[in-house]
């Protein structure tokens, strides 16, 4: 549905998409990570056509990009980083007008609209303003509008960025069924459990490359220790640094917590008994572990 | 690599003029009776005020001779301030075309869209002024309606050139030199309210190769049956305006829109 091969993109200067290639599957789920800055919504926005790219090869639904980008939109549903819906028209009127531009008839929409309002969970605020929306109901009326075309194709970016649990979840559930029904679907989140939860497969891009990409657990299993355990409190920097290495097989030190990567985390735990100061949390290592191995812990921008 | 500028000829940019027309048809009544009012307070308050002072003009009323130049006044401010303040809110703080892209839509289409709607709005406020002229008993028969494709024309001109303004600002303060370094102007130089001839020779050349003053030509001869100098001129400097001011915004805003 998508591949993507060397592609190249700099802003005055500095390169912020350093030949990054991949390629999406039919019907997959495919997570773009990264930190901030990383380059996840430059590099969307050259496979849309919408950002001239400086070199490599794009193509959308069987489509060259920028040379076909028109025509490849045309079978792509857009959620973009920050909304950009019709101030100027109701919930209703946002999806007809926007199916306008993609040339469906008017009968056909008006057909299409009532589903989609429902898919939104916005079927009683078809003639409200927008400014009479939450957040969450911006968001959830930009993936209907994504949906105007039927697409095969749809691109996310940070769909449920700023939304709280329950609109999340909800999200989740319409993605989910979106790719039950055979959609490929291309999404960047910061939430290492939305990716797992939702993606087949997941890259990880930090400063405009790539620096790894698999399934999930996968990516688990190949790039960090199966348990976690989190100390902290009095003592921990003296634990960390004359204990812990004993029983795991990494300790990182960050602000007053040690994490340490263990393949069986029981000796560990064990030692920690005559540390009565300490706290513990014990768990399985998870997406987070990996992106933070291997982007590491600084902050970005 | 970007999309070719421009492909296989749509009417896709009809799209745009659709989405505008359906966002002015919420809040027609109170825009046309703007449209109205406002030239029927200048064409009184000038026309009659004013012009009671006045000795006759090339041979007309003074009351005449202004409302040929208001109604291509009228136009040019109409086009201008849709195709700058209207479209910059649509570009930069709605992020409308942005959308719009994201739909099977290229920038050439947005502007081509947004380059018509701004000359219809100013064909609705030239025949607002039109039809004050029918009503003050200025004009009469259906000759005057001639000057209609002409205002549209004025209409398409102001347009181009206030989207090139808009592809380059970065927010409303950008228009106040636009406004006092062209539009203004152009408002004295153009003939709109006294001759050219009044004006020293340097002065009126400038005002020659000014799209108003060819405008405002046109306007006179056709709705109040004065001799035109040169018609075909008129109508060329027009096109001339209109054509490069569409081509260097789509090129400007398409440059702007896919950085
Ligand atoms: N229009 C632009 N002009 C100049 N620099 C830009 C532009 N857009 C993005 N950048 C820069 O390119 C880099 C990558 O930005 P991008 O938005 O692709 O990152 P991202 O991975 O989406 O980040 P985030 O997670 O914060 O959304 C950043 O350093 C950003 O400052
Ligand atoms: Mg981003």
């Amino acid at each position: 549905m998508l591949q993507v091969a060397e592609l190249r993109k700099s802003y005055s200067g500095t390169e912020v998409v350093r030949g990054v290639s991949f390629a999406v599957a039919a019907g997959e789920c495919y997570g773009l990570l990264g930190p901030n800055g990383a380059g996840k919504t430059t590099t969307l926005r050259c496979c849309l056509g919408l950002t001239a790219s400086d070199g490599g090869h794009i193509s959308l639904a069987g489509l060259p990009v920028p040379a076909a980008a028109r025509a490849a939109r045309a079978r792509t549903g857009v959620c973009p980083q920050f909304d950009n819906l019709d101030p100027d028209f109701t919930v209703a009127e946002n999806l007809v007008v926007y199916g306008r531009y993609f040339g469906i008839p008017r009968d056909l929409m008006r057909e299409r609209v009532p589903r989609l309002l429902e898919f939104a969970g916005l079927e009683d605020k078809a003639a409200a303003r927008l400014d009479a929306l939450s957040g969450g109901m911006k968001r959830r009326l930009t993936l209907a509008r994504a949906l105007v075309n039927d697409p095969q194709i749809i691109f996310l970016d940070e769909p449920t960025t700023g939304l709280d649990p329950q609109a999340r979840h909800l999200i989740w559930d319409r993605l989910k069924s979106l790719t039950a029904s055979g959609r490929t679907l291309i999404l960047t989140t910061h939430f290492m459990d939305e990716a797992e939860r939702l993606c087949h497969r997941v890259a990880i891009m930090d400063r405009g490359a790539m620096i790894a990409e698999d399934a999930p657990r996968r990516l688990i299993g190949a790039q960090i220790e199966p348990h976690v355990v989190e100390i902290y409190g009095e003592g921990v920097r003296e634990f960390a640094r004359d204990t812990a290495p004993r029983y795991a097989q990494r300790v990182e030190l960050t602000g007053e917590t040690a994490f340490c990567y263990c393949r069986d985390a029981a000796p560990l735990l064990e030692s920690l008994q005559a540390h009565s100061a300490l706290r513990a949390l014990s768990r399985a290592a998870n997406l987070e572990d990996v992106f933070i191995k291997l982007t590491g812990r600084d902050i970005r921008d | 690599m970007t999309e070719p500028l421009i492909e296989r000829c749509g009417l896709r940019y009809l799209h745009v003029v659709g989405r505008n027309f359906l966002v002015w048809r919420k809040l027609m009544y109170a825009s046309m009776l703007g449209n109205m009012a406002d030239p029927m307070i200048y064409l009184v308050g000038l026309g009659f005020g004013l012009g009671g002072f006045m000795p006759a003009i090339e041979g007309m009323r003074y009351i005449n001779f202004l409302a040929g130049g208001m109604l291509c006044y009228s136009a040019m401010n109409s086009a201008t301030f849709e195709a700058l303040y209207s479209a910059f809110s649509r570009l930069k703080i709605q992020r409308t075309w942005e959308g719009i892209m994201h739909a099977p839509m290229t920038a050439a289409d947005v502007v081509l869209g947004e380059w018509i709607w701004a000359a219809l709005k100013a064909t609705l406020s030239g025949a607002a002024m039109l039809i004050a002229m029918y009503l003050l008993g200025l004009v009469h028969g259906l000759r005057p309606l001639a000057v209609m494709p002409v205002v549209l024309l004025i209409g398409l001109a102001f347009s181009g050139l206030g989207l090139i303004m808009t592809a380059l600002a970065k927010s409303y303060e950008f228009f106040i030199f636009y406004f006092t370094l062209v539009i203004t102007p152009m408002m004295f130089l153009s003939g709109v309210f006294y001759p050219r001839s009044a004006l020293p020779p340097v002065v009126q050349a400038i005002g020659a190769v000014l799209p108003l003053t060819h405008g405002a030509d046109l306007a006179r001869g056709l709705t109040l049956g004065t001799p035109m100098a040169h018609p075909l001129l008129d109508v060329l400097v027009l096109a001339g305006y209109a054509t490069c001011g569409v081509s260097v915004s789509v090129l400007l805003i398409r440059r702007r829109l896919l950085k």
